[in-house]
């Protein structure tokens, strides 16, 4: 399922709301998700999931091709674990 | 970082702001979309959304685990995991966002 699927499948639930409405929904909800963890906030949707940030410290990597050492800066980068709902849903609990 | 958690009521309250409907349907909406995504992945489908990134379900085939507190082997079953990996774009602004001294 791609984004225009998921909007389509809501749209065709709500036949009151305007198509391009629905387009907004979906699509803020997915921004607030990026924004919230973009700002180092975690977003908790129980049942489904939760979105946090992990850090990755710094470290000494290498080139794979060259094996020159590089330094590699301290980063953040986006993680997701799944809720326990959903993880007994998809084991047919 | 790392200050708040926000929850299906922020979401809402954004589609609120954002598009003006009621409370309740705004929640409502928020729910249905959880939903449909779920109901996807309990299906087998890999759910992709563009800028944001992709939901997909792994099998994991059994094999003896251990208890790490008593040492104790025990079996892990078959079983369906999920994994996310982020689009390249929330990569970027989540490593912007939490830039330190930036």
């Amino acid at each position: 399922m791609i984004r225009s699927e998921l909007i389509q499948k809501i749209a065709d639930e709500n036949p009151h709301l305007y198509q391009r409405d629905v387009e907004r929904i979906v699509n803020t909800v997915f921004d607030e998700v990026t924004e919230a963890m973009a700002r180092g906030d975690r977003v908790e949707l129980r049942g489904f999931g939760a979105f946090s940030v992990k850090q990755r410290e710094s470290r000494v990597g290498r080139n794979p091709r060259t094996g020159d050492t590089v330094q590699v800066e301290e980063k953040h980068v986006p993680f997701f674990k799944t809720g326990k709902l959903l993880r007994d849903r998809l084991n047919g609990k | 970082m790392g200050e708040k958690t926000l929850t299906r009521m922020d979401l809402s309250e954004a589609v609120f702001r954002e598009v003006g409907l009621s409370r309740n349907e705004s929640a409502q909406l928020v729910e249905s979309l959880l939903n449909h995504i779920s109901d996807a992945l309990v299906r087998g489908e890999q759910v992709k959304i563009s800028s944001f990134g992709t939901f997909s379900v792994r099998e994991k085939s059994a094999r003896v685990g251990r208890n790490p507190k008593t040492g104790q082997e025990v079996p892990i079953q078959p079983r369906r995991v999920l994994t996310f990996r982020p689009s390249h774009l929330m990569k970027d602004r989540v490593a912007a966002g939490n830039k330190s001294g930036g």
